[in-house]
């Protein structure tokens, strides 16, 4: 029995040490920055808010202006998640919206480094692209690509996730993940006593976004003096959500579920429901299914997002681009709300698809809501 | 619990009552998670644990009928998927429409099985390959589907089988559907494998075809057929998964995995012709104990991860070790 807890120990300090040369997910200076862009002023027109940006620096793009129609090519890194569909679409429904774009360029590099390092090395050899868009895959991995793409001539906008590089025309994201983990963490904060028993649910370890997410609301929790029963990883699987949660609820209370992304966020409130217990405070994200749910049972919800409509700020950023027009530089950074009790009804749409993320942007364009597979 | 009603010759050396391990290792694991937490002694407790594996049961089950006719299956998992984007799909939030978007599933399910056997059998692909081809095919057929997201809700109709709890029930309190369809599927195909010439000749067949085929087994009927049982099984498990857990884009990936494990947990025979219904859902049993189990200690999930795999390696290696000893 000795040996095997030695056995385990020593499986923990290997784990501990590998988490130690991790990248930093913990940076106090960006979480302040992301703090007060949280509350910060955007400038640009009000009722368009995927045209807001953070800060009045601005990039020269004359030398890139050019007459159209354009070649618009873009490194995707996958279309494998519901928000990355909802994100695409945004994208080429935006891409109608521009007449000068003659033809754009899609492809995908299916969730794999490799392929979108090679598929960029085939847009550059191809010599079609006026202008190349990135959603990287990981940040490290794809920075030498994109380094490739600007040294080539290329004006390069990059979103979503970042690269280590400030080549690029600009950097398009809004404001970040330690923004979304201070907005659920902050919520509830607001709604459970001190002391209170915080279950945090992650969906897998190691990608930037969501570490920053975690270690945001996890810093708060315990400057709150709040107890964190513990950090699960789901894989983003309903099934083993439920389970996790049940699991916890046999050995004592939870007051609240944090949520790293809001996927399986509906898993969770189900296992309370299920056990036929009130539903505490669970955080989410901007999917129909949730703000549904959220609305159905009454409990204190909060819906953090990371918008969709960065997916058609990219497009705008590269069309004002190829026009010679200046663009928000290095980083184009865009608002990033949560939806509240206040405003849940008014992203409340059940005509829509349940994994349709509602903070999309999207409800001005021609399109909607068919192209998102919604219905009038 | 079949092999203890099998007389044994009376030479035996050891007088331990022949037990498979798997039974023991169950009962272990749940003493253990009722020691760790009195409330799973409770009939909640214990309920919810049974509606949380009578998926991977069904399935190990259903997948237990290929392994012993010699072969493998691994497109359960994403025949699983296929059902429930295929079932949310086709539901469009209309309560009535699960009484005919079952039996469609159902007979989806028979054709790929079909197809499946018909490509093992006759074109002679082996079936490791030739369900990787089906695995893949289908996870592709989902996502044309769906788009890559989901676009409709389950009705609680359809989710009633993996979801509802009769509750007030004398003695135990709740009842979950999902375990009377675990209790009526499981005696099905125990009674299908181990009491009908089928379940004979389905052991003669993978144990060695050459020899079934002489002795007057249609052997590619009978593999066919163990194709067919896996794939309707898997539809069955991704109705109830699917109504336990709702719909997501990758639900049952990974189950294929599962269910072969549970199975060779069990004590079935990789390469065919042995095992046994209640054994392989022991082995499901005995799967999901172990992630709750470490779930209740509270370790850092990569030791779980670690532990876990050990415990795996270590129940196999045991069963074989016995087998081997016991001259079986």
């Amino acid at each position: 029995m000795n040996k095997t807890l030695l056995t385990l120990a020593v499986l923990g300090m290997l784990t501990g040490a590998a988490s130690a040369q991790a990248p930093n997910f913990d940076d106090p200076a960006e979480f302040a920055k992301q703090r007060d862009q949280l509350t910060a002023t955007f400038n640009g027109p009000a009722d368009q808010v995927y045209l807001q940006y953070a800060g009045d620096s601005m990039a020269d793009t004359a030398q890139y202006k050019k007459d159209g129609p354009w070649t618009v090519c873009f490194s995707n890194a996958g279309v494998n998640n519901p928000w990355r569909v909802v994100g695409y679409t945004n994208m080429t429904e935006e891409v109608k919206l521009h007449p000068e774009i003659g033809t754009f360029t899609h492809v995908d590099a299916e969730g794999s480094d490799d392929k979108q390092i090679a598929d960029i090395d085939d847009l550059l050899a191809g010599g079609d692209c006026d202008v190349l868009i990135v959603s990287p895959n990981s940040t490290a991995a794809l920075t030498p690509a994109v380094e490739k793409a600007c040294a080539a001539g290329l004006p390069v906008i990059v979103f979503d996730r970042g690269v280590t590089t400030d080549c690029p025309v600009t950097f398009v994201h809004p404001v970040g993940g330690y923004g979304f983990g201070i907005q659920a963490a902050e919520h509830i904060i607001a709604n459970v006593p001190a002391g209170g028993k915080v279950l945090m649910l992650r969906i897998l370890p190691g990608v930037d976004v969501l570490e920053t997410r975690a270690s945001g609301a996890r810093n708060m929790f315990t400057e709150a003096g709040l107890d964190i029963l513990g950090e699960e990883f789901t894989d983003g699987d309903n099934a083993k959500t439920k389970s996790i949660v049940e699991d916890y609820l046999q050995r004592g209370g939870i007051d609240a579920v944090w949520m790293d992304a809001g996927a399986t966020a509906v898993a969770a409130v189900e296992a309370f429901e299920d056990q036929g217990m009130d539903v505490p405070v669970v955080t989410g994200e901007d999917q129909q299914d949730y703000l549904q749910k959220w609305r159905d049972l009454g409990f204190k919800g909060i819906a953090p997002t990371y918008p969709t409509y960065q997916w058609r700020t990219a497009i705008i950023a590269a069309v004002n681009t190829l026009k010679g027009e200046p663009v928000p530089s290095p980083e184009w950074v865009l608002p990033q709300p949560a939806i509240t009790q206040d405003v849940l009804d008014q992203y409340i749409n059940e005509k829509m698809p349940p994994l349709h993320y509602a903070m999309c942007g999207c409800e001005d364009m021609p399109s909607y809501p068919e192209a998102w597979g919604g219905s009038k | 619990m079949t092999e203890q009603s099998l007389s044994r010759p009376e030479t035996r050396k050891r007088r331990l009552p022949q037990i498979n391990p798997v039974y023991v290792l169950v009962v272990a694991l749940i003493l253990a998670i009722i020691v760790m937490n009195p409330a799973f002694g409770e009939p909640t407790g214990y309920m919810n644990f049974l509606k949380r594996v009578a998926a991977l049961a069904i399935l190990s089950a259903g997948a237990l009928y290929v392994i012993v006719s010699g072969g493998f299956d691994l497109s359960v998992g994403s025949i699983m998927t296929l059902t429930v984007i295929g079932s949310s799909m086709l539901a469009s939030n209309d309560p009535n429409s699960t009484y005919w978007i079952i039996p469609l599933m159902l007979g989806i399910g028979l054709v790929i099985g079909l197809v499946n056997g018909l490509v093992v059998s006759y074109l002679k692909v082996p079936s490791l390959i030739a369900t990787l081809g089906m695995m893949i095919t289908l996870n592709g057929v989902a996502f044309m589907w769906s788009g890559g997201a989901p676009r409709g809700y389950l009705p609680d109709t359809f989710r009633f089988f993996g979801r509802y709890n009769i509750t007030d029930v004398p003695l135990i309190g709740i009842l979950p559907i999902a375990v009377i369809c675990l209790v009526v599927f499981g005696a099905t195909l125990w009674w299908g494998m181990h009491r009908t010439n089928f379940g004979r000749m389905l052991h003669a067949a993978g144990d060695n075809p050459q020899a079934a085929r002489l002795a007057g087994v249609p052997v590619q009927r009978v593999r066919i057929s163990a194709f067919v049982v896996s794939a309707l099984t898997a539809v069955l498990a991704g109705i109830i998964l699917g109504g336990r857990a709702g719909v997501s884009v990758n639900i049952g990936s990974g189950f294929e995995l599962q269910a072969i494990t549970a199975a060779v947990i069990g004590g079935a025979q990789l390469l065919g012709g042995r095992g046994s219904v209640p054994a392989a859902i022991a082995g499901a049993l005995a799967l999901e104990a172990i992630f709750t189990l470490l779930n209740l200690l509270g370790l850092a999930q990569p030791v779980r991860l670690v532990v876990q795999g050990l415990i795996l390696i270590g129940a196999v290696a045991f069963a074989t070790y016995q087998r081997k000893r016991a001259g079986r």
